[in-house]
């Protein structure tokens, strides 16, 4: 790992300000991408924001019906919170099945989202859920935040600052992981709330997507049979050592299948 | 270079640190506590667990410098006046080891679970051990181990 500038600001504003005056700046959340990126030099950043310190960015409340939770809050908080488990139990399973316990203790949603691996699992569950990100200069609907493989609407200097989920009706998620990262080969959100129905599906494609055919399926009939024999064209997936294309594409029926069987309310 | 402090094992310690510097650095090479192995260096095998703050974390993803002001407990850190921790004294009992590399960090994650969860059952263990890589034992008499822990420290 290259040497670097570190700063750990107590403030939104002051990490804004951080990162505007150093043009080759990273956050950093709970570093479980960026600091294995930088040890093997694929990244080199002049200074390191540490988010750390912001006690504003951590945490989870219900604002207005929905739940929002704080860009440093960690996969495990969000797992183990109570409100979480009671109001969008999918979201929790999710988070608690990311990784594996050490990385959950110190990874977070926003590191996650502002990363956008293709394999990730909160990409699904904002996408699957309709959520909200809020950032230092605006809010983004999850639909446009995630715009293509590791690239997000995040502008220069734009900073995560918390996710907004509706509470959902039912949600359920579902995913194939691989055995040792355990990323998603594939994941689908399935979800009927306030957003419609949702059925987002990560891991499959460059970057997580919604499958409409299914959406309108599950509109009409909310079961997992209503989803038989819709697939997914397998052009644009992902194929690599774990999995090919077609296999993907395979997966993301059953996956969304599954999804929805799991489905709580 | 910036200066970090943090209590390691009920002392406090402070270093004048490269921000570089990683946590499992720090603990190995500035405070000669190598208990802490570096297995895999990439968050994968769960060698360098140490707790931060009382929970289990990888050392090797985490810089020093985002432990400052923390209190950091690393293997050594778990014997009272020489005496072992239970779990110490149940991976001993139950062979729950044998080359010995991952064992500080197996025994490190086996302590935050059991302080979440008093009374696991084997699944809720072995899901639990996702995150630390054992390539001698097949995890067997590390579950045993954890089980018999489990049941000392109830009491």
């Amino acid at each position: 790992m290259y040497g670097f500038e570190y700063h750990k600001p107590s403030s939104l504003d002051e990490a804004a300000k951080l990162l505007a005056d150093n043009e080759e700046a990273s956050l950093i959340a709970g570093g479980h991408t960026l600091l294995p990126t930088m040890k093997q030099r694929l990244a080199a950043p002049s200074a390191i924001v540490d988010l750390g310190g912001i006690a504003d960015l951590k945490g989870i409340r219900e604002e207005g019906g929905n739940i929002v939770v704080g860009a440093i809050t960690t996969h495990d908080a969000v797992a183990g919170s109570d409100v979480v488990q009671a109001k969008i139990p999918a979201m929790a399973r999710l988070a608690g099945g990311i990784g594996d316990p050490q990385v959950r203790n110190r990874g977070t949603i926003g590191g996650s989202i502002a990363n956008n691996d293709p394999a990730a699992d909160y990409p699904a569950g904002l996408v699957g859920l309709g959520a909200i990100v809020r950032t230092n200069k605006r809010e983004i609907p999850a639909d446009d935040f995630f715009v293509a493989l590791f690239e997000t609407a995040l502008e220069e200097g734009e900073i995560v600052k918390e996710v907004s989920f509706p509470v959902p009706e039912k949600a359920g998620y579902a995913k194939f992981h691989n055995p040792a990262s355990r990323y998603a080969i594939v994941g689908v959100f399935v979800s009927r709330g306030p957003q419609g129905v949702r059925v987002a599906v990560t891991g499959a494609g460059p970057c997580v997507f919604r499958v409409k055919e299914m959406e309108d399926a599950l509109s009409g009939n909310w079961s997992a049979d209503a989803l038989k024999g819709i697939t997914v064209p397998e052009d644009e997936l992902n194929a690599d050592l774990h999995a090919s294309a077609e296999y993907r594409a395979h997966l993301v029926g059953v996956m969304a299948r599954r999804a929805v069987q799991a489905a709580t309310a | 270079m910036p200066t970090v402090t943090m209590t390691v094992n009920g002392q406090q310690v402070s270093r004048d640190v490269e921000p570089r510097t990683l946590l499992v650095q720090f603990l190995r090479e500035e405070l000669g506590l190598t208990g802490t192995h570096v297995g895999c260096d990439t968050s994968q095998c769960g060698a360098c667990v140490v707790h931060v703050d009382g929970t289990s974390v990888k050392a090797c993803t985490a810089l020093a410098m985002q432990a400052d002001g923390s209190e950091v407990t690393t293997i050594e850190g778990l014997a009272n006046n020489g005496e072992l921790h239970p779990m110490q004294a149940a991976f001993k009992e139950h062979h729950g080891l044998q080359c010995g590399f991952c064992t500080p960090g197996m025994v490190m994650s086996a302590v935050d679970l059991l302080k979440r969860n008093p009374d696991p059952d084997e699944d809720t263990i072995r899901h639990w051990l996702e995150g630390n890589i054992c390539r001698c034992t097949g995890y067997h008499n590390i579950v045993k181990a954890i089980q018999h822990a489990a049941k000392e420290m109830r009491g």
